[in-house]
């Protein structure tokens, strides 16, 4: 319980870091480059939507605590500004509507990359030196050390556009309306399956190899061999003794880098078109559309954060030892 | 950092301090007898030659090696050898496939891919490189100063560890590359060193908590040497191998980063390296036109590149934990190789 305390009060402080540095960034930025694009969009915009782009890039001339103050009360009520590029919808409209495909592709991807990665890496621990062993580990190291967005790009020009057997863009089919249609799912996952696919192969090698090793030094322990010697099934020891102590590490390490697969995972995104956070990254990006690219960073910082909480809650529930 | 290197396998750490523990042992020895100027050098280089022995021995990290050089030497060498006109060079050799007189083929404003790629490999080799060691310099600075330091220093060094390390490295670094005015290559490599620089410094932090009660750090405090002089030139050389490895694996995501930000846009993209060749071959829909050999070159530049870095960081692996090993007679010869130092400290 104690432990599980100290975590939260971390996440709290880690929330108020991500945060604070969302109000520091464009307050540092030397040569005031809100300021340049303020200008281009004066006339456009309501004075309202000024004044709140204005206290956002600190152009107010409140002091800076009022500033952040005023910063805070607009986050907690989800107002995270104006975007340029789809102006003059709110950046939070904007968000809303992307991330339902984000947290589909990349939410699923994430789990059936981590999920199987484990897998193999036990089954190639346990099989030491076979076929597999000796094959998978070097092939999808050379993945893990391609940029996500070129495997993509290479996926597409082979899978889509010379093959054709998946579509080469978008998230559902034009022809097809939004909504909760057979006909719709249906679409939305065949798009879907070339982009997780490339994340997928993308991400596996770290989990896998990450799993191997420590299945490689957990397998020596005394407890393995006397749960052999014991004569339990094969399958018993290698799941339920070894796997089961194994997995620890691998646990961290999915909460540690999937700050990492989420970036990469972005911009995968962007070479299928589909239509999501990273395509609005990518938006944002070009057109320097500040306000949209902070409330990215936000949202993200905000999934990692929790899902590293998740990542605790689950490490909590498998090590007795921090219970 | 990619994804094999980041995922904190407590294994690995362990594994990496069984390796510096070995070098540990003639370092103890000389910190015990005298203190003099000279032991301190030859324990810098006893690390070096252990690491260099290790390597040489193993076969993945031999492979990695030599990877990596064929690359280094192509950034020094290449452009004088093989770049005979300016690769920017704009000619009516339109979306030409590979041929003779283009290797690579050519962009869409008739650009040769082969020299593009050369002068490119030269840029991004040399800012990924130097980007690694100025993010293994800052993480050396933080991780050894909060183990070392404990107390208060510890506490807030860790804090801001910590929150580094969850806070998404990729997104923060596009909102902070947007907001800087000037773009290029060192502005990617300040803004990737602002986010990248957490992992290794929480690995040396735990190492150099595990040292700084050994008995050849008493002795220097005892002596009444500096806190600055204890934690480099007592406990960073004993900790060369856990650097060496963090470089390797900061490198790759270096390299990967700096490729992602420039695809974005978000480099100077009138500056030719392996992430700018991809966003110029996006935004001219080159998958579109069928001129796949555009963007492939770049690609497979950094994937044998990242391949190669992440080879070297399995053989360091693999030495550490023996465990990890399968062939034996190569383990036989490693462990007489670093037994050989050991034996003669005594």
């Amino acid at each position: 319980m104690k432990h599980l305390l100290r975590r939260i009060s971390f996440y709290l402080v880690a929330l108020w870091a991500s945060v604070t540095i969302n109000f520091i960034i464009p307050r540092l930025a030397p040569g005031d480059p809100a300021g340049a694009l303020m200008a281009r969009f004066q006339g456009r915009m309501s004075p309202q939507a000024t004044a709140a782009l204005e206290l956002q890039f600190g152009i107010s001339h409140d002091p800076l605590w009022v500033q952040y103050f005023q910063y805070l009360a607009n986050l907690l009520h989800g107002d995270l500004g104006t975007s340029f590029t789809y102006i003059p919808t709110p950046v939070s409209t904007v968000l809303a509507q992307e991330i339902p495909w984000t947290l589909a592709l990349i939410g699923m991807s994430v789990i059936i990359s981590f999920v199987l990665g484990t897998l193999i890496g036990v089954l190639i621990a346990w099989r030491r030196g076979s076929f597999l062993d000796s094959i998978l580990p070097p092939f999808l190291t050379f993945f893990s050390a391609i940029p996500y967005f070129w495997l993509a790009l290479i996926m597409l020009y082979i899978l889509a556009y010379t093959m054709g057997w998946f579509p080469p863009n978008g998230g559902y089919d034009t022809g097809v309306s939004v909504g909760p249609t057979l006909d719709f799912l249906g679409s939305a996952l065949y798009h879907g399956i070339l982009p997780a696919l490339t994340i997928v192969l993308a991400s596996i090698a770290g989990w896998m190899l990450g799993m191997r090793n420590s299945m490689i030094t957990t397998l020596t322990e005394d407890y393995v061999l006397l749960a052999q010697a014991k004569g339990l099934s094969e399958f018993r020891v290698m799941l339920s003794y070894a796997a089961r102590n194994a997995i620890l590490p691998n646990v961290t390490g999915f909460a540690l880098s999937l700050g990492f697969v989420v970036g990469g995972s972005l911009l995968t995104e962007v070479v299928f078109s589909y239509p999501g956070i990273g395509f609005a990254l990518l938006q944002a990006a070009q057109n320097s559309d500040y306000p949209l690219l902070q409330g990215i960073f936000l949202l993200i910082a905000l999934g990692v954060l929790g899902a590293n909480f998740v990542a605790d809650l689950v490490y909590v529930v498998l090590d007795p030892r921090v219970r | 950092m990619s994804l094999f290197s980041s995922s904190p396998d407590q294994e690995g750490e362990a594994a990496l301090s069984a390796l510096s523990e070995k070098q540990m042992a003639p370092s103890i020895e000389q910190a015990q007898s005298e203190q003099q100027p000279a032991p301190q050098r030859a324990v810098l280089t006893d690390g070096w030659r252990a690491l260099w022995r290790i390597l040489k021995l193993n076969r993945k990290a031999t492979a990695g090696i030599c990877i990596v050089l064929l690359f280094v030497l192509f950034a020094l060498f290449g452009p004088p050898l093989f770049v005979h006109t300016d690769p920017s060079e704009l000619t009516n050799d339109i979306l030409l496939p590979p041929s003779a007189s283009h290797w690579l083929g050519t962009t869409q404003i008739g650009q040769d891919v082969f020299s593009q790629l050369i002068a490119g490999t030269r840029v991004s080799i040399l800012w990924g490189f130097t980007t690694g060691l100025v993010v293994t310099a800052l993480s050396v600075c933080v991780g050894l100063i909060a183990g070392y330091m404990g107390g208060i220093v510890d506490d807030i060094l860790s804090l801001l560890i910590n929150i580094f390390l969850v806070l998404p490295g990729f997104p923060l670094a596009i909102v902070l590359a947007a907001y800087l005015p000037s773009k290029g290559p060192l502005t990617v490599a300040v803004v990737i060193t602002i986010t990248s620089w957490a992992y290794q410094a929480r690995v040396l932090r735990a190492q150099t908590l595990s040292m700084r009660r050994r008995d050849f750090v008493e002795a220097a405090r005892s002596n009444g040497e500096s806190v600055w002089r204890i934690i480099f030139f007592e406990i960073f050389p004993n900790e060369i191998a856990i650097v060496a490895a963090g470089f390797v694996g900061t490198a790759i995501y270096v390299i990967l980063t700096a490729a992602s930000l420039e695809f974005l846009g978000l480099g100077d993209v009138t500056v030719i390296d392996w992430g700018t060749m991809f966003y110029w071959a996006q935004n001219n829909d080159a998958l579109l036109l069928g001129a796949w050999w555009w963007y492939v070159a770049p690609g497979l530049c950094i994937a044998v590149l990242g391949m190669g870095l992440a080879l070297i960081n399995f053989g360091i692996d693999e030495v550490a934990n023996p465990r990890l090993r399968t062939e034996t007679r190569l383990s036989k010869r490693i462990e007489r190789a670093l037994g050989g130092p050991a034996r003669k400290a005594q």
